[in-house]
């Protein structure tokens, strides 16, 4: 049976960890110091095996377990890497048209000396703070925010960086009665529409419509161990076989890494991480994710808004793989 | 055919030949059964005016898929169709305009790479020919099978919506049964008028991943036409046997100055 969730997976790890600080506040207490050398030899071993381990595991990660890696709950969520990567950040809440949505944030920012608009999905880390943010499944008004905000930054000339971490849109009953399906599609025609520049980076969940709502980039990019998926790869594998712990296979059908979604042409760079994920050094993972960012909008800056308005319409236009008859 | 159907609404036997004069309406509980798409066709636009385009697009399987092409295989046979959408041009009391149907028959109407591709040409074409746009939709959605391509088809279908924005001609949805998740999702809520079939399914999530994430109690007319109706989504709810001609009037004001010039 594979893993179902990224503690499981990683639990071998987290237990040499957890090994590792015991023996940490062991020798901090160690009097002797022939026995505290002893000690700290020992942790230095643990660490050098643990380092290996990670190393291995990471370097061979499958559909699957990008799939536990990019739900990891210790991994950088969007408030993280925008307070990593921006020296100002003035979060804008409400949609002006019924409320504010946690699972959707964003507003005005200056990234390395640029004045930018940022926004993105935000997903929480305690129950509390789950059940706040929706678990990022944000519901109309969440989209409603994120269109005002990319007209603002359509007004003011500022180029738009849409950061995406969301199992999926919400699906409750309050989300269809507000017309979450109108939300998301008018939030795409409005990406589609914007005469500034547009840089869409997946950093851990890209699940669905709920991910491309505020998705549509010039340049898309994508964290090494994010996946990005028309459907949770569980739900798909209740439709196939009708037994929704086969997601491992319906990850690997699926193609949902960034390695798949590079070779199909549907997003311009994977953004490396860390070794062992970006949950295990969360500012090289922003300082990546910063450099690959900084990259695009300087790329994009050369281009007229015609030309960013047309750039993104050719580049969606020309997506999907077809064949004729005969 | 059968020569008999059980009718879904009220379960009376009907005659398939009556049924037919009424493009499948139940004449006791007005019951719209689904209509393929060259029915549709047949039954909406000016007789003998349909051209079909883009029929020569195939569905590949561009990620080696578990069973996708023996699907295709069955529903190309089942249905005589290439994908599930028909597309072309059409005249609706005179008036040329683009449209595009989907066929729920062909894979549950799903919108992978070929659906989006003649989706984005039909609205394309209208903004070329400065005629109105017409969709009729009926698609579970995305076609899975396609992974994140047909995911992508999202904006692309969306793309097709812009230029004929760009282009100031009209664009009508029609919504049938179903239409539902990422065709609802993009190209269908974003029409200038958007109409729908009674009691048709329209909605975000279907039954299934609604229960996965653990959505209760919802209300009787939960992701019904009339639901969506009701809370501003959908412009008007028109029985099939008037559609066309609110159609034909919309596309002949709307579409005032297009045909004008």
């Amino acid at each position: 049976m594979p893993a179902k969730t990224w503690k499981e997976w990683e639990g071998p790890v987290l237990e040499l960890q957890d090994g590792i600080a015991k023996l940490r506040q062991m020798a901090a207490k160690e009097a002797d110091s022939a026995k505290r050398k002893a000690l700290e030899s020992k942790i230095a071993e643990y660490e050098a095996r643990l380092a290996k381990y990670i190393d291995t595991q990471y370097s061979q990660l499958g559909p699957w377990e990008k799939v536990l890696v990019a739900r990891a709950e210790p991994r950088p969520y969007t408030l993280d890497f925008i307070q990593a990567i921006c020296s100002e950040f003035i979060e804008l809440e409400g949609d002006r048209r019924y409320g504010n949505d946690p699972a959707i944030v964003g507003g005005p920012a200056v990234f390395r000396g640029r004045p930018i608009v940022i926004l993105g999905h935000q997903k929480g880390r305690n129950i509390q703070q789950r059940q706040y943010r929706n678990f990022g499944m944000a519901k109309p008004e969440g989209y409603r925010k994120a269109i005002r905000l990319m007209q603002m930054a359509d007004r003011f000339g500022l180029p738009v960086v849409a950061l995406l971490d969301t199992p999926a849109a919400d699906p409750g009953v309050d989300s269809e009665s507000r017309g979450i399906s109108e939300a998301i599609a008018d939030s795409i025609l409005t990406m589609l529409g914007l005469r500034v520049p547009t840089v869409a980076a997946v950093i851990g969940e890209g699940g669905s419509g709920g991910a491309i709502g505020i998705g549509v980039g010039n340049h898309v990019l994508m964290l090494e161990h994010a996946v990005y998926s028309v459907i949770p790869p569980e739900g798909c594998a209740a439709i196939l076989w009708r037994q929704p712990e086969r997601g491992d296979e319906a990850a690997a059908a699926l193609r949902l890494t960034a390695q798949s979604a590079m070779e199909l042409g549907l997003i311009d760079r994977i953004v490396p991480e860390p070794k062992g994920g970006a949950h295990r050094a969360p500012d090289v993972a922003a300082l990546s994710l910063g450099d690959e960012l900084e990259r695009s909008l300087k790329e994009l800056s050369g281009l007229t808004p015609e030309e960013l308005r047309e750039q993104r319409y050719r580049k969606y236009r020309s997506m999907g793989v077809f064949g004729t008859a005969g | 055919m059968a020569e008999f159907i059980k009718c879904s609404g009220c379960g009376r036997v009907l005659f398939h030949t009556e049924l037919m004069q009424s493009w499948k309406v139940c004449g006791h509980c007005g019951w719209h059964h689904r209509l393929s798409a060259r029915e549709r066709i047949e039954a909406t636009f000016d007789p003998g005016t349909f051209e079909e385009l883009d029929a020569d697009l195939v569905s590949v399987d561009p990620l080696g898929f578990p069973e996708y092409r023996e699907k295709l295989a069955a529903a190309e046979q089942k249905t005589g169709l290439r994908d599930a959408i028909v597309s072309g041009m059409a005249r609706l009391d005179g008036l040329p305009v683009s449209v595009a149907v989907s066929d729920f028959a062909f894979m549950g109407g799903s919108m992978g790479s070929v659906a989006g591709e003649k989706i984005v040409r039909s609205l394309e074409r209208a903004a070329e020919r400065r005629c109105a746009a017409i969709q009729f939709c009926a698609s579970g959605g995305a076609r899975m099978q396609e992974g994140m391509l047909s995911l992508m088809q999202l904006p692309k279908t969306n793309a097709g919506v812009q230029r004929c924005r760009d282009a100031g001609v009209p664009y009508i949805a029609v919504f049938t049964d179903p239409t539902m998740a990422g065709v609802l999702a993009s190209y269908a809520s974003v029409a200038d008028v958007i109409l729908a079939e009674p009691r048709a399914m329209v909605g975000f999530a279907g039954a299934r991943v609604s229960k996965q994430a653990g959505v209760g109690k919802v209300p009787d007319d939960f992701q019904m036409a009339e639901f969506a109706h009701k809370h501003g989504f959908i412009d008007r709810i028109v029985a099939r046997g008037e559609l066309r001609d609110v159609l034909a009037a919309l596309v002949r004001i709307l579409g005032a100055r297009c045909y004008a010039g």
